[in-house]
């Protein structure tokens, strides 16, 4: 049942015991981003220490889908050298690219960890940007402290 | 887990249309989803389906008569010239109104923002009969907050290009527009006043009567946002006594693309144009124009002339069902999906729970699970409706919701329809194991 390929288990678990979910201090970029087409809202701040993303600390709305791809990605890129986390992100844009095809989910099994559990939402157009959005929010916070103030 | 739904015991009244009959005229109802689920299409607020007859009309003009009205005096232009006519004559009489009073756009959107930007034009119109309803500094536009984003957007853009200034109308605790500032919202600074026939998300009709009695009783003008009023109920503009209608015709069972802007013809005759063009001019000199009387005035460009056809097409669909009968059709499965839904744990109807003023768009959230899980394992079920914010922020900001699953029904829905809804919502729970909260 494709239903059950969208809402796995460890997207579930995420979305209810969602992991580093919180705003925290100090931090050195904080963006707001939106989904304008649903309302969903996630803000979300970036610690940098030299390279390396040392917090990414997160409030936000919405459905189930998009309040777990934060929480599988804060563990995904927390303590990775900013240039690792973004990497990751275009991995996880690639995986909601796939279509569901699950050659492109095992190429990206090791990169993406628990975050390949989304692989069954590319198969659904209208979730997608759900999926993406927190992803979205943390390139958008890294860049902006990249030019921010030095760790 | 071998959990099935309690048999409804909630009553069904008779319903006036026959929906057998109904279904057999739309194709698209015969059609599956998601491996071969029936269709249960409750997301008529967003678009309508179409019945074979809207699409045979638009069919037959472009094998027929296809050809550019009001241009060209060949045998084709003089028939697709009156097919076009005709369709404006059919489309007038369905709301009460005059042939010459009906406008083409191609939505309801359009519809207001014509309005919108022949007011603030009309402050530098160079001819003077067109300065009459000019919005400035000083002046007001009234909305309300239960508006969609095209009855509210425009006029935010008016008041900031003109610097008049935007006040609005609120919202009660249940659901219903708050009238009781009414007279110092309206007020002698009021320009405009527009308001919503019907809400599309909380499927509350408010009261027009008095917000018309007051804005004319100020020297305003008033528009009625008859997108989600003019598919579902009989509208007589000469008995509303507003001075705009506007709706669009895909959302009453015509094609996409044709909207229309009724206004009083004296009103009309005093606005500028907004889009400006071929066939909206009098004299064109390379000095400067003048421009022809309306409905023309306000159609620049070769119109969507076989989708005007299609929805004279829709109005005789329509008018052969009743519009009574569709009111009523629609008052009994939405007094049936009220006391339905209600009943199943953890949902929360938000807007009025009863059919007093009250259309059959049903806006409900489902505790535990986010309207887009909702929306998703319904669609699971082959089960359309909308999820969101239904392009109308403010409303679910007031009633402090995220978004809202929202089921809308229409000319072949019927009580089956309903049941399936029902139980693909407790489904949903049953999915996300919210069903049984108090042994969580």
């Amino acid at each position: 049942m494709k239903l059950q390929d969208m809402y796995q288990e460890i997207i579930l678990d995420h979305y209810r015991n969602p992991h580093g979910r919180g705003l925290r201090e100090p931090f050195d970029a904080e963006v707001h981003h939106v989904n304008p087409t649903c309302g969903d809202e996630v803000t979300l701040r970036v610690k940098v220490d030299g390279d390396t993303l040392t917090d990414v600390s997160y409030e936000g709305m919405g459905c189930s889908i998009s309040q777990a791809s934060v929480s599988a990605m804060y563990d995904l890129v927390v303590g990775r050298s900013v240039q690792d986390a973004l990497a990751t992100g275009d991995d996880f844009m690639k995986l909601m690219q796939a279509k569901g095809d699950q050659a492109v989910a095992d190429e990206l099994e090791d990169s993406l960890e628990d975050a390949v559990a989304f692989a069954g939402v590319s198969k659904y157009p209208a979730r997608i940007k759900c999926a993406l959005m927190s992803w979205m929010a943390l390139k958008d916070a890294s860049a902006r402290a990249w030019g921010g103030p030095a760790a | 887990m071998t959990a099935t739904a309690p048999r409804s015991t909630t009553e069904r009244a008779p319903l006036p249309l026959d929906v057998a009959a109904v279904r057999a005229d739309f194709p698209i109802l015969g059609r599956t989803v998601r491996d071969g689920k029936p269709l249960v299409y409750l997301d008529s607020g967003a678009t309508s389906q179409k019945p074979r007859q809207v699409l045979d009309a638009e069919r037959w003009f472009y094998e027929n008569v296809n050809a550019a009205p009001h241009r060209g005096a060949h045998a084709l232009a003089e028939e697709a010239t009156e097919a076009y006519e005709a369709a404006r004559a059919t489309i007038a009489s369905f709301i009460g109104g005059q042939p010459d009073e009906v406008v083409f756009t191609r939505n309801s959107t359009e519809s207001i923002n014509l309005v919108a930007y022949a007011m603030s034009n009309a402050a530098t119109a160079k001819e003077p009969e067109f300065r009459r309803y000019a919005v400035g500094q000083g002046d007001e536009v009234v909305v309300t907050e239960m508006e969609h984003h095209a009855n509210l957007v425009p006029w935010q853009q008016l008041c900031e290009r003109t610097g008049a200034t935007l006040r609005w109308l609120g919202l009660t605790d249940d659901g219903r527009l708050d009238l009781s500032d009414l007279d110092t919202v309206v007020n002698e600074r009021t320009k405009l006043v527009t308001v919503t026939q019907q809400s599309n998300i909380l499927g509350t009709m408010p009261p027009l009567q008095p917000i018309i009695d007051r804005a004319h009783e100020v020297g305003a003008l008033v528009m009625v946002d008859g997108a989600q009023s003019v598919p579902h109920q009989p509208v007589d503009v000469a008995a509303l006594g507003a001075d705009f209608l506007v709706f669009s015709g895909h959302k009453m069972l015509g094609p996409t693309g044709v909207g229309v802007l009724w206004g009083r013809a004296e009103v009309l005759a005093a606005l500028p144009p907004f889009l400006t063009g071929g066939s909206m001019i009098e004299v064109v000199r390379m000095e400067g124009s003048t421009f022809a009387p309306p409905p023309q005035r306000f159609e620049a460009g070769v119109p969507m002339t076989a989708q005007v056809v299609g929805l004279a097409a829709a109005c005789d669909y329509l008018t052969g069902l009743g519009m009574e009968n569709v009111l009523a059709h629609e008052e009994a499965l939405t007094e049936y999906a009220l006391a339905e839904l209600q009943a199943v744990p953890g949902v929360t109807v938000i807007g009025p729970v009863d059919t007093v003023a009250r259309g059959g768009a049903i806006s409900f959230t489902v505790e535990g699970i986010h309207p887009h899980d909702v929306g998703q394992v319904l669609d699971d079920q082959g089960i359309a409706v909308r999820v969101g914010h239904h392009c109308a922020w403010p409303v679910v900001r007031r009633y402090g919701v995220p978004a809202t699953t929202r089921a809308t029904f229409y000319v072949h829905t019927g009580y089956d329809d309903v049941d399936a809804l029902v139980e693909g919502v407790r489904h949903a729970q049953r999915f996300f194991g919210v069903d049984a909260p108090e042994e969580a």
